[in-house]
């Protein structure tokens, strides 16, 4: 029964999203008329649409939950608990198996897409009712078609007939915790961008582009630009322990996917910055906000497709294929459609000089943008060249030499636009300020450059830049009151900082990082980076459902440092039949020591990997420094506007 | 902004998803061929796995007979069932060398008296040497090598019943 249950909540959650939409589109059509007699009818229509967006999402939240308990009740009689799960599985992963299959995870989106319509139905004040009608309006026909796509082409709630004994299992992989972290936190980065979009299209809808539309916008994209953060980056971790290849990022079109709408993300929370601050930039934002939806689409369902090859693909029939270019053909196309014929009415902003914070922040979003279009073309040229007839993949080489010199020059601007006034600067002022920032660059290059002997120029320079950085984004905090200074200023300068910091990191593991590839005999000690790695042996272990080859190693830094052990596995999965290599990392102050254990051979010899990767620690740090940031500045904003609100409703 | 750039953004949408439509319809193949076809074959030598049956070596091929090298395994499944084509093969007329790959004389000789024995010889490659020095990525996989020694063409995976007269006049045109 709880299977069918969650059908009808469904069912019923998309009745709502249609009659939310009706009812929003009415309501907008007879208020852009003021000539239709009935006013308090219109009244009436805008007035239901809150509360059937707050039970929608009710309902979406229910279907969800009802097909968690189906996981967790190990029910194999339906047919995605039985291919994706197995009664022998730790609760944790029945619970994440929920979400890590095809079915389960379009569930989730439309369920935070729901809830978080039902957040903006509850919670949005600041805007002008039609505007916020037309968004509710426009959120209603996201989900709406998210749930036709689950009702028609993949019901999660369908039955099995005859029940099988047990269950497939989940793909060794993603029996992990990172698995239980990131999809959500990636989605909800996802779906907050829609809502994004959401308001972006309302405002074109109503023509109401202006700064309490982007003060509107502004807390939803910088939340979903946190969950993206902290998604990318626990992501990236994931990667590096749990596929044993040492590497953080592999440019895999499923990594891009999620750093495409970081990207217009990023863009997007400084334009709407701008926007909000000084009435600026509009159709750009307007634009970003459609790229950055279009982004996250083509993030979620691209590498679902199957149309390009990634370690993330589910498969998917044709039929759903199909289904889901359609949709991204309505939502992005509709929405383009209705920019052009849109941004010409919409009118133009406050100008401001070249030599401004505006100047430097239209200099970050082409930036952004370019990098964002390298990314895009590599991604997607193989599609392109398989037309022609060649079979290619594109990877590190092309992004590393694209992207990066691109990235350094984003940095240079990133270090110098904080320190800028709004409207107009004097460029010999500007100079001023960054002279210490300058000056440590220059320093950092030259050291590095003496000390190390010639390591490679990109790694070099984000070295130097990174020290650059990190001197001037904490410089808006120089001579002033840190105790006056705004909750989202500390929120600019942590998360510039963290940029720097992850820039050292990538500089770090690039530069510096050593590897090494034996076969090892127990008892015979091996040398990478600081390290002796020695091989004490192998042992067999159990886990709950799993069983692996363990081998002690014992590590000392130095003849004579304190010897301290790692314990790499193989294992050995039966549901279904995997090997996964289980790295041992030891994490120091200054780097991580990353051991990987493999075959033996015939002579009684083990493969092994090890790596000494120095300070490749301060990139995830990096990132989670960005996430803080970006939290402290939604915190900050989110109580200035309250107090704001509080004030202006005392002096009326 | 120009009337005429405001369109610049759906018309790259539209591109964009006329990309995606088209790769969704028109799947990309996934074989991998070799870039050795049009070439000569490598140099090779390598022993014979089974007592009645001569090993492979590069001196067999340009004697300006065509031939077929069989690329395969007596732990295949695909190539127990191209076994069946391969023997009217050789009953038209066609020679085929073989290379075993990662296998082992009991196993082989088990193989031909279940399959039969199409091969005029079979060459031991323990460690997929030649294999990889064709560019061949799995097994079955059948290279026709005209009478000069050199890959005319790659069959990637089992050959099948409807392949096979198309081989044989291939083969029969080549010098």
């Amino acid at each position: 029964m709880i299977a069918e249950a969650g059908l009808a909540a469904l069912w019923f959650a998309a009745a709502l999203a249609a009659l939310q939409l009706l009812l929003a589109a009415l309501g907008v059509w007879r208020s852009a008329k003021p000539a239709l007699a009935e006013a308090s009818m219109t009244e009436e229509l805008m007035r239901a649409v809150r509360p059937v967006a707050v039970v929608q999402g009710v309902l979406a939240l229910v279907a969800m939950l009802l097909l968690v308990q189906l996981f967790v009740r190990s029910d194999m009689s339906v047919l995605l608990v039985a291919e994706n799960s197995h009664s022998a599985k730790p609760l944790m992963y029945k619970i994440a198996g929920a979400w890590g299959n095809h079915e389960g995870s379009m569930l989730l989106w439309v369920t935070i897409l729901g809830v978080a319509g039902a957040a903006v139905a509850l919670l949005e004040r600041g805007l002008a009712r039609p505007t916020l009608i037309a968004t509710l309006g426009a959120q209603a026909a996201i989900a709406l078609g998210f749930y036709a796509f689950l009702l028609f082409s993949s019901n999660p709630f369908a039955r099995i007939d005859p029940a099988p004994a047990d269950g497939n299992g989940l793909n060794p992989l993603l029996q992990d915790p990172g698995l239980a972290f990131h999809p959500p936190t990636l989605y909800i980065g996802y779906v907050g961008i829609s809502i994004a979009f959401s308001f972006a299209v309302g405002a074109m809808i109503t023509r109401d582009v202006g700064p309490a539309f982007a003060r509107a916008m502004r807390p939803w994209v910088l939340g979903a630009w946190i969950f993206l953060t902290l998604g990318i980056t626990a992501g990236s971790y994931w990667a590096y322990y749990e596929l044993g290849w040492g590497g953080w990022w592999f440019w895999d079109p499923v990594e891009n996917a999620s750093l495409m709408p970081w990207l217009a993300a990023t863009a997007l929370l400084h334009s709407v910055t701008v926007l909000a601050t000084r009435d600026g930039l509009r159709a750009w934002t307007l634009m970003l906000a459609v790229v950055a939806f279009s982004m996250s689409m083509i993030g979620t369902f691209l590498v679902r497709s199957g149309i390009l090859t990634s370690v993330h693909a589910f498969a998917v029939d044709p039929t759903r294929g199909s289904f889901i270019l359609a949709l991204l053909a309505i939502y992005i196309g509709g929405a383009l459609l209705l920019f052009a014929l849109r941004v010409g009415t919409v009118r133009e902003g406050t100008t401001f000089d070249f030599v401004s914070r505006e100047g430097a922040l239209v200099a970050n979003n082409l930036l952004l943008t370019v990098i964002l279009g390298v990314v895009l073309i590599g991604t997607l040229y193989p599609i392109v060249a398989a037309g022609f007839g060649t079979q290619l993949s594109v990877g590190p080489p092309f992004f590393d030499k694209a992207a990066g010199p691109v990235a350094l020059v984003l940095i240079a601007v990133m270090a110098v636009g904080p320190l800028l006034r709004w409207r107009r600067d004097s460029a010999q002022a500007a100079i001023a300020r960054v002279t210490i920032p300058i000056a440590v660059t220059g320093v950092v290059l030259i050291v590095v450059a003496a000390t190390t002997g010639g390591i490679a120029l990109l790694p070099l320079l984000g070295l130097a830049l990174a020290a650059g950085l990190a001197a001037a984004s904490v410089a808006p905090l120089w001579k002033r009151n840190l105790r006056r200074t705004p909750l989202f200023t500390y929120g600019m300068v942590i998360a510039h900082l963290g940029i720097a910091v992850s820039l050292a990191g990538m500089a770090c593991d690039t530069a510096f990082t050593q590897a090494t590839l034996v076969a090892a005999r127990v008892g015979e000690p091996q040398r990478v980076g600081p390290y002796l790695v020695t091989l004490d042996g192998v042992k067999p272990v159990i886990g709950a459902n799993w069983s692996a080859i363990e081998a002690r190693l014992s590590a000392r830094r130095g003849a004579d440092g304190g010897v301290f052990y790692l314990r790499p596995q193989s294992r050995f999965f039966s549901n279904p039949v995997t090997v996964t290599s289980e790295s041992a990392i030891a994490t120091r102050w200054d780097g991580q020591l990353y051991t990987v254990l493999g075959e033996p051979d015939a002579q009684g010899r083990w493969q092994m990997r090890l790596w000494w990767k120095p300070f490749v620690t301060l990139i995830w740090l990096g990132g989670a420094l960005v996430a803080l940031g970006g939290a402290l500045s939604l915190i900050g904003r989110l109580t200035r506007g309250r107090r704001e609100r509080v004030r202006g409703e005392g002096y009326a | 902004m120009s009337r005429r750039l405001i369109w610049i953004p759906f018309a790259f949408a539209l591109g964009l998803l006329a990309l995606i439509a088209w790769g969704l319809y028109k799947p990309a193949d996934r074989t991998v061929r070799s870039a050795l076809v049009g070439q000569t074959l490598p140099a090779f030598d390598l022993p014979p796995i089974v007592p009645n049956k001569p090993g492979l070596a590069t001196a067999q091929f340009a004697t300006g007979k065509p031939r077929l090298l069989n690329v395969f395994a007596s732990w295949c499944i695909p190539c127990v069932a191209e076994a069946p084509q391969l023997l009217r093969l050789k009953q038209a007329g066609v020679v085929i060398d073989a290379v075993a790959i990662r296998d082992t004389p009991a196993a082989i000789a088990d193989f031909l008296a279940r399959n039969g024995d199409p091969y005029a010889a079979i060459g031991d490659d323990r460690t997929s040497s030649l294999q990889l020095a064709l560019g061949s990525s799995g097994v079955p996989e059948t290279f026709v090598i005209d009478g000069r020694g050199r890959i005319v063409q790659q069959h990637v995976g089992d050959i099948r019943e409807d392949e096979v007269p198309g081989l044989i006049a291939l083969v029969r045109g080549l010098k």
